[in-house]
């Protein structure tokens, strides 16, 4: 079996939340005890609604931020506690393309400095290698020589991603974490920019970590997809599966909710809210928007993930339907 | 009489790079109780439509450039600043997309909608009415909307609920006023997709039983086929389909719609390949000659590039503006 | 942003506000009277205060626009080399606070936690005393003179960029754009100088250019009190101060010098506001 690129084991990050006068310090758990493989060339979307932790998780795997319990094994090298020093020439090879492609781009930086930038810094190219490198990066991402010299202002929502892309591609990374790519961009702009990722990814053999809350999008991109919900995983497996056939209440009431493109067809509403992420429901926290949810739900520990599902009355029920 | 008539109105904002044709002929009817979508992308122009019906945009440097906006018969354009706030809020409310930014984070929810429910006082002329009255409907309105606890509500502080609380209080304040028109300016678009469900069924059932009629606005037209019967295409400062929303969607017959429609990535198919439109939005200071749209359009000929093509009626209540669409 | 579209948008919005065009106005004409002055005064001499008693408090004629002081020197003369003067300190003082204050506040905002306590603390100590109050036992302690009236401002105007610079860093760290430049493995070092300090220095010229109007104001206030530079060196201030004593018969000595400490403090503070209405991005679309 060959070793997967990225294995997450455990992982945990929790926040302290400001102390009041008279409330204890409490702890938000925006990530609780997940764990991720990828293997190479995988494609892994990541769903889940605000709140969920899916940027949290995202933030974790590149390590931005320490996770406070578990394990990250990068390409069999374990990066949980590395310093930043040590971090830095691995960077080359986990990147993340950004939600906002405005705000991912410093103003004022034209468009060739800015794809230049992880070039310099990792003293992969300098002079005119340089300059060749990010000419051909722009023409990899379909972009003219004319765009070299513009700055962000001038630029429209899916050129300045496909910049950023093309800056997320330049040190030659293995591992490309893309967190909602193409939220802000028109849909016809993104069936061009989602086509472009699928092609760059079979040239250059990448593995992508895809996070969105658009599940008509993972369906397209990914093979496999991760469904989170406050900060737990509670569906695992491949798209035809999460996505085609749902098996945890959640993930059911998800799709439901996704507007289709039929006249008239209202989606139907799940009660409720996501609760506050630092006042947790006990047991399962989906439990009180739950249709099926069982008097075991309410009480103990959250499920853990079996064979890619955490809701035990469900999982009950299908061993009862094969038995 | 329609209740909403727009004919071609034209606006342009005046900047410091030149003249941004942002609207050009818009021609639009709504009648009372009626549901309209108007989805578009990008620089289309939708949210400046919307804002023109009751002249929110600021003077410069916005600038009308001709045509007219007949709500209930009086051209809004025209009217005098104290006819228009008795206009706003009262027959025509708004609802816009972020509700964070629409809600003062240091006032309670209660005050913010004694206000709004004041200024209606106001702008018709009535006798003040007791702090509890007010304090009452309030209560009343939070409950139309769907919220528990209104009282609990009415003293709590926008950071203290949620994205989709905050929507529904914004629309409880539009309702206010009992209006008769409702425009929603891409209401659900900062809201994760359960909640959008949710304000999605709200905005429907209001519908349905105060006989509003409603505008919406948004870029996802899934979210547009959901709530409206008829939808209007636009493109670039033009609308360039209008139909039912079964029929667009089962027969669009604009270039620019069926690419749009081609490019929406479906859940339940993903055999079908979302395909883009190739090129990308015109500069509105410099916009293309005749059909704004035959840049990027497959079928541009000659006429596309000189003539401006009018919406025109090619199957019962289904219009386009394309030289190319024959009835 | 392209240089000569910044050119165009700052011509545009100066054309378009009477007020920036005239704080404009002023600055130029303090700047050209320093840069000139030497040449175009008609009593080089009186300048350095030469002593002419026959010519003393003379009123304002064809022959001393502005009148004669005390000593028969021409006010003219000493009110135009007074600029170069003052334009120099104003502009010395802001720059070198500027120089201590903004390093120290970018610092303060992007590396947070304890190097950001320490900064911040210090600064708050320097800003509990009050300004004028701490240049003047500075000055005390230093003797009076203009440089060490310099010394004194700076040292009491270096907190304000501290705050400035910190709180508009601390809303750039939080960019997007800077977690990529971290993802791109730049050091912090780079980060700070390339992306966050660009990026802030916006608010900080704008506070530049008001300030230098201030700190003509404080010396001149300093030099009004005896701290400042000391006679016959030609400072507004010090004129004033001893303009003082022969109003209000002989008006023209204390006029012409207030007349000019106040155009100068008019002309700053206006091209201040006409600076931010240029360099805050949210204009460019207007």
């Amino acid at each position: 079996m060959t070793v997967p690129l990225l294995d997450a084991t455990g992982l945990v990050k929790t926040y302290a939340l400001p102390r009041t006068a008279f409330q204890p310090a409490r702890r938000l758990t925006a990530v609780a005890h997940v764990d991720l493989s990828l293997a190479r060339g995988a494609t892994l979307g990541l769903v889940g609604e605000s709140g969920c932790g899916k940027s949290t998780l995202a933030r974790l795997l590149l390590r931005l931020t320490p996770p406070s319990a578990g394990r990250i094994v990068f390409d069999d090298q374990d990066i949980t506690n590395l310093a930043e020093a040590s971090l830095r020439p691995l960077r080359r090879r986990l990147q993340l393309v950004h939600q906002n492609p405005s705000a991912a781009l410093d103003p004022r930086l034209t468009a060739a400095a800015a794809v230049a930038e992880p070039l310099v810094v990792q003293r992969l190219a300098r002079g005119t290698e340089l300059s060749d490198r990010v000419a051909q990066l722009f023409a990899e991402v379909g972009l003219g020589p004319e765009f070299l010299r513009r700055y962000p202002h001038e630029l429209s929502g899916g050129q300045k991603q496909r910049v950023c892309i093309a800056r997320a591609l330049a040190p030659e990374p293995q591992l490309l974490v893309l967190d909602e790519p193409t939220s802000a961009l028109d849909v016809s702009v993104q069936a061009q920019i989602l086509d472009m990722l699928a092609e760059l990814r079979a040239r250059r053999g990448l593995t992508y970590l895809f996070i969105s809350h658009n599940l008509a999008v993972v369906r397209q991109v990914c093979a496999e997809v991760a469904v989170m919900y406050l900060g737990r995983i509670v569906e695992q497996g491949s798209a035809e599966q999460v996505l085609g056939a749902p098996r945890h209440p959640y993930t059911q009431a998800l799709l439901a909710s996704v507007p289709r493109l039929t006249a008239g067809a209202v989606p139907p509403a799940t009660p409720s809210e996501p609760p506050n992420p630092a006042a947790l429901p006990s047991g399962c926290t989906f439990h009180p928007r739950c249709r099926r949810a069982e008097l075991s739900c309410h009480t103990g520990n959250p499920p853990p993930l079996v064979e890619g599902l955490a809701c035990p009355p469900v999982a009950l029920s299908i061993c009862q339907t094969r038995a | 009489m329609s209740l909403l008539e727009i004919r071609d109105y034209r606006l342009a904002f005046d900047t410091f790079d030149g003249t941004l044709h942002v609207l050009d002929g818009i021609d639009l009817s709504l009648e009372a109780g009626e549901t309209l979508g108007i989805v578009g992308e990008t620089g289309c122009g939708k949210s400046v439509l919307a804002r023109s019906l009751l002249r929110l945009n600021e003077a410069p440097p916005a600038r009308v450039v001709s045509g007219a906006i007949l709500f209930e018969g009086q051209d809004v354009l025209s009217l005098p600043e104290k006819a228009m706030r008795r206009l706003r809020g009262r027959r025509i409310a708004m609802v816009f997309q972020d509700p964070a930014s629409y809600l003062n984070p240091l006032l309670a929810i209660g005050t913010q909608m004694e206000d709004a429910i004041r200024g209606q006082e106001a702008a018709l002329g009535q006798a003040r009415r007791p702090h509890r009255a007010i304090r009452s409907q309030a209560a009343e309105l939070l409950a139309s909307v769907g919220l528990a606890e209104p009282q609990r509500l009415l003293a709590s502080h926008p950071h203290q609920l949620s994205g989709g609380m905050r929507q529904r209080v914004l629309i409880a304040m539009a309702l206010a006023g009992s209006p008769t028109l409702l425009v929603a300016d891409e209401p659900t678009t900062a809201l994760d997709v359960t909640v959008q469900a949710q304000v999605l069924a709200l905005i429907a059932g209001l519908v349905a039983e105060r006989g509003l009629a409603l505008m919406l606005i948004s870029h996802d037209l899934g979210v547009v086929a959901a709530s409206c019967a008829r939808v209007a295409v636009m493109y670039a400062g033009t609308v360039v389909e209008e139909a039912s929303t079964a029929q667009l969607l089962a027969n669009p017959r604009h270039p620019y719609a069926q690419g749009l429609i081609a490019a929406v990535p479906d859940l339940d198919n993903p055999a079908h390949k979302p395909r883009g439109i190739p090129g990308s939005i015109p500069n509105l200071m410099t916009p293309p000659t005749g059909c704004r749209f035959h840049p990027r359009c497959a079928l541009a000929s000659e006429i596309c590039c000189s003539i401006k093509p009018a919406l025109r009626e090619i199957a019962p209540a289904h219009g386009v503006a394309c030289h190319h669409a024959t009835p | 942003m392209a240089a000569s579209r910044r050119m165009r948008l700052a011509a545009w919005h100066f054309r378009r506000s009477f007020a920036s065009s005239l704080g404009l106005g002023l600055v130029t004409a303090i700047v050209l009277l320093a840069l000139l002055g030497p040449w175009i005064v008609p009593y080089p001499d009186h300048a350095a205060g030469s002593v002419n008693l026959t010519g003393k408090l003379q009123s304002p004629s064809a022959a001393h626009w502005f009148g004669t002081d005390e000593v028969g020197n021409d006010i003219l003369t000493r009110v135009i080399i007074g600029a170069r003067l003052s334009l120099l300190v104003g502009i010395g003082i802001t720059f070198a606070a500027a120089a201590i204050g903004v390093p120290l506040g970018i610092l303060a905002g992007t590396a947070g936690g304890r190097v950001r306590e320490v900064i911040m603390r210090l600064t708050d100590l320097f800003l509990s005393v009050p300004g004028l109050v701490l240049a003047i036992a500075l000055v005390a302690a230093l003797g009076p003179g203009i440089v060490n009236a310099m010394i004194a401002l700076v040292l009491v105007w270096w907190p304000g960029y501290v705050r400035l610079a910190e709180s508009k860093a601390l809303s750039i760290r939080e960019e997007p754009f800077i977690e990529s430049a971290r993802v791109a493995g730049a050091p912090s070092l780079r980060i700070l100088w390339r992306h966050v300090l660009p990026n802030s220095i916006s608010p900080i010229i704008v506070k530049m250019s008001m300030d230098i109007g201030q700190a003509i104001l404080a010396v001149a206030s300093l030099g009004f009190i005896g701290l400042g530079a000391k006679p016959p060196t030609p400072e507004w201030g010090a004129m004033i101060s001893i303009a003082r004593s022969y109003l209000p018969d002989w008006w023209w000595y204390a006029i012409y010098p207030g007349a000019f400490i106040y155009a100068s403090v008019l002309g700053f503070n206006l091209l201040g506001d006409g600076l931010r209405d240029i360099l805050d991005p949210r204009s460019h679309r207007g």
